[in-house]
């Protein structure tokens, strides 16, 4: 693959803190120079550089191998300064499992989308997750197939106009989403079962603590982890970036409630009270 | 225990030839006629340290290989041919990826859920069309358990060695049969080449740059490239891989052409056939992919005609055929849906073949 | 004084840093096409520019360095 590595306009100097001040935000070591090959606006983004930051502050880079969907992540490959593994569509999770098992020293995450990991892959999914297999799988939601060109998904929501859908998901043909955290929370072998979202600052600090928090259950080997992240598709939505988080919070957050579904480490009445505030 | 001679059942002596051969992860989905390998795998893989997990289907399984062939472990899964349908997918990915692993088919007969007899119906499948796009496994086919026991360490130094998935090519017959075995002494680990390829993760030592196990590459040049690197590979596996056993093939005009369980059959036709005067032979192919064509060369020359025996409809006659290129008659004999030719019925296909090419030779003189 | 650092060979234009910053001193800088053809985002007034760090933590691309006065203790994640 040969996804171009960015020449950065900035050099090394003008990125370097004045005597009089501190750098409080730069890319983190985990990120490769490589430009996301995500779309303007794009909130994978912003989920590729938590996990990164995760990493860095969790210091396990030397040991992290990830794992890449088919979607529109499919070249993430590039962007993390890790080992990863390109996966078949929807099988990440075996892929991942397959890692774990093989050296269960490793930090092995799975990097999945709606298509990949609720559609094409629900199998593994589940199965991963019943298994209770200590992998962090971090999933994003943005209610269409992305690389594709902006296909109906098993997130899609009743209504929801897209290019398989071109009247409104009609729930009567094309059944209804599917609601991912609350279906594996009804399993007893997930450890951490979150949705978030990375619509806002706010939410998106959130969504780091959720995601290093997967990352440190892995590492304590509590168990499976799955943070479903709601996030946003400017492209195949037909909106500005701006107007896609908009969306987001009047359309996505409603059907899909942010919270935390199952918490192995958390006491019980916590994991249940945090799941029915958000 | 030196040399200690057991009697096991085919379908258990590959899982444990493979644990001996240094196989620390199995991944497997219950079918039958090899659930016993899967089973015998759950019974004694925990107990050496490795991971034995029951995939909740062949996909997973197969995807679960690719995993850990990709973190370097030497990794088997095993199924019969509807499973290898589903395993396709995987093994795609697994060339493309240029990783090695171990797949075990204890054929079965088809197409579709076919039935649970003996069949070789998957010799197309094994040698032209194991998932998509341009690649090959390395094609292994035992006709003993004997050779079972011994084939499975050979398949993993193949496939480390050319960094290819390799296929053990058995079926319902040689999987269910108990004969006395000699089983190979176990492997010593350290003996296992370093894979500096592997997902050992950037901190491991020694490593200087980051590992990715991908068969994606969206730029046509760069594919193109990789793909003529692999097939770089296959020519050499091609001029120095090819496997086959001969039997009464010197002086032979009447060439049997014979693998796996089949070829044990065919070996007492030609002796039938010989008993009432056909000079009959038997090549049988112990790799199928690369396709022993040296061998079919070398019996050429004596050769008056070739019968190709398995059981299906006619597959491997085609590589037979490409390897005689027209120089030869070339004909079948097989026998399909778990039906098991027997030595009669080879010997009368070499006499019917005999009478046939005598005949035309007359003709044309 | 804060500042920030937009890296315009990742900045995409997309503008939600614009809209995050308390301040409303960032923009979408229409004088310029950034190699890939976009119009990148810049800090109009450092002097008002508080190190918040809230356009980072939004921007897709992580194309934005945020440098923060010390005044002693500088907190990593800023609020």
């Amino acid at each position: 693959m040969s996804t171009p590595t960015a020449t950065p306009t900035k050099t090394v100097a003008e990125l370097e803190a004045h005597a009089d001040e501190q750098v409080v935000f730069q890319r983190p070591e985990t990120l490769t120079s490589a430009n996301f090959s995500y779309c303007p606006g794009c909130t994978h983004g912003v989920v590729n550089r938590l996990m990164a930051e995760a990493i860095d502050e969790l210091d396990i880079k030397g040991r992290t191998i990830g794992v890449v969907p088919v979607g529109c992540s499919v070249t993430a490959y590039d962007f993390f300064d890790l080992d990863m593994a390109q996966a078949a569509h929807g099988r990440a999770s075996a892929v991942a499992t397959g890692i774990k098992r093989a050296n269960p020293d490793s930090i092995v995450f799975a990097y999945q989308g709606d298509g990949d990991l609720a559609s094409i892959g629900t199998a593994e999914t589940v199965h991963a997750a019943t298994r209770g297999e200590n992998i962090t799988v971090i999933f994003i939601n943005n209610a269409i197939y992305g690389m594709t060109g902006g296909q109906m998904a098993p997130t899609s929501l009743p209504g929801q106009v897209t290019q398989t859908s071109p009247y409104g998901r009609d729930t009567k043909t094309m059944g209804f989403p599917i609601r991912v955290c609350e279906m594996l929370a009804t399993l007893d072998g997930p450890a951490l079962v979150q949705r978030v979202s990375v619509d806002s600052p706010k939410n998106i600090r959130q969504a780091k603590a959720a995601i290093k928090k997967a990352f440190s259950y892995q590492m304590d080997g509590v168990g499976y982890s799955i943070i479903e992240v709601i996030s946003s598709c400017p492209t195949n939505w037909g909106l500005s970036p701006v107007a896609a988080l908009d969306w987001l919070r009047e359309n996505m957050l409603p059907y899909y409630p942010l919270g935390v579904f199952k918490d192995a480490g958390a006491a019980p009445a916590e994991a249940e009270t945090e799941a029915s505030h958000e | 225990m030196p040399n200690e001679k057991v009697l096991m059942k085919g379908n258990e002596v590959l899982a444990e030839a493979a644990l001996r051969s240094g196989c620390t992860c199995f991944f497997g989905y219950p079918i039958t006629p090899q659930t016993e390998l899967a089973a015998y795998m759950a019974k004694r893989m925990p107990k050496e340290g490795g991971a034995y997990l029951q995939a909740e289907s062949e996909v997973a399984a197969i995807n679960m290989v690719y995993g850990a062939a990709a973190a370097g472990a030497r990794v088997m899964t095993s199924s019969s041919s509807p499973g290898i349908s589903l395993k396709t997918e995987g093994i795609s990915y697994l060339v493309g990826a240029d990783l090695p692993a171990v797949i075990i088919n204890v054929m079965r007969g088809g197409p579709g859920l076919g039935g649970i007899q003996p069949s070789q119906a998957d010799y197309w499948q094994a040698t032209r069309a194991l998932g998509h796009g341009d690649g090959h496994l390395i094609v292994l086919a035992p006709a003993t358990v004997q050779e079972m026991a011994d084939m499975v360490a050979t398949a993993f130094a193949l496939g480390d060695t050319y960094r290819t998935p390799v296929m053990v090519l058995a079926d319902g017959m040689l999987g269910q049969m108990m004969e006395p075995v000699t089983l190979p002494e176990p492997l010593d680990l350290a003996s296992i080449e370093d894979k500096p390829w592997a997902l050992t993760g950037t901190g491991a030592p020694g490593r200087t740059t980051r590992n990715i196990a991908n068969s994606l590459d969206l730029v046509a040049g760069n594919l193109e490239r990789r793909n003529d690197e692999r097939f770089e590979r296959y020519e050499q596996i091609k001029a120095k891989e090819q496997r086959a056993e001969t039997y009464l093939i010197d002086d032979a005009e009447y060439v049997v052409v014979a693998f796996g369980a089949c070829a044990r059959i065919a070996r007492s036709g030609v002796e039938r056939a010989r008993a009432v005067g056909i000079k009959a032979g038997l090549i049988r192919p112990i790799t199928l992919w690369p396709f022993p064509t040296t061998t079919i060369e070398a019996a050429l020359p004596g050769a008056r005609a070739f019968l190709s025996v398995e059981m299906n409809k006619g597959q491997m006659v085609d590589d037979v055929r490409l390897a005689v290129n027209g120089r030869a008659p070339v004909e079948f004999y097989g026998r399909t849906g778990g039906v098991i030719p027997t030595p009669a019925e080879v010997a009368t296909a070499l006499a019917d073949l005999q009478q046939t090419v005598t005949a035309a030779g007359t003709k044309e003189a | 004084m804060s500042r920030i650092i937009v890296d315009d060979s990742y900045c995409k234009g997309c503008g939600l840093c614009v809209t995050v910053c308390p301040r409303d001193v960032m923009e979408l800088d229409q004088e310029t096409l950034t190699s890939k053809g976009y119009h990148p985002a810049r800090l109009t007034d450092q002097s008002r520019c508080t190190g918040c760090a809230l356009c980072a933590q939004i921007c897709p691309d992580v194309a934005i360095t945020v440098f923060k006065e010390s005044k002693g203790e500088v907190k990593a994640d800023a609020e």
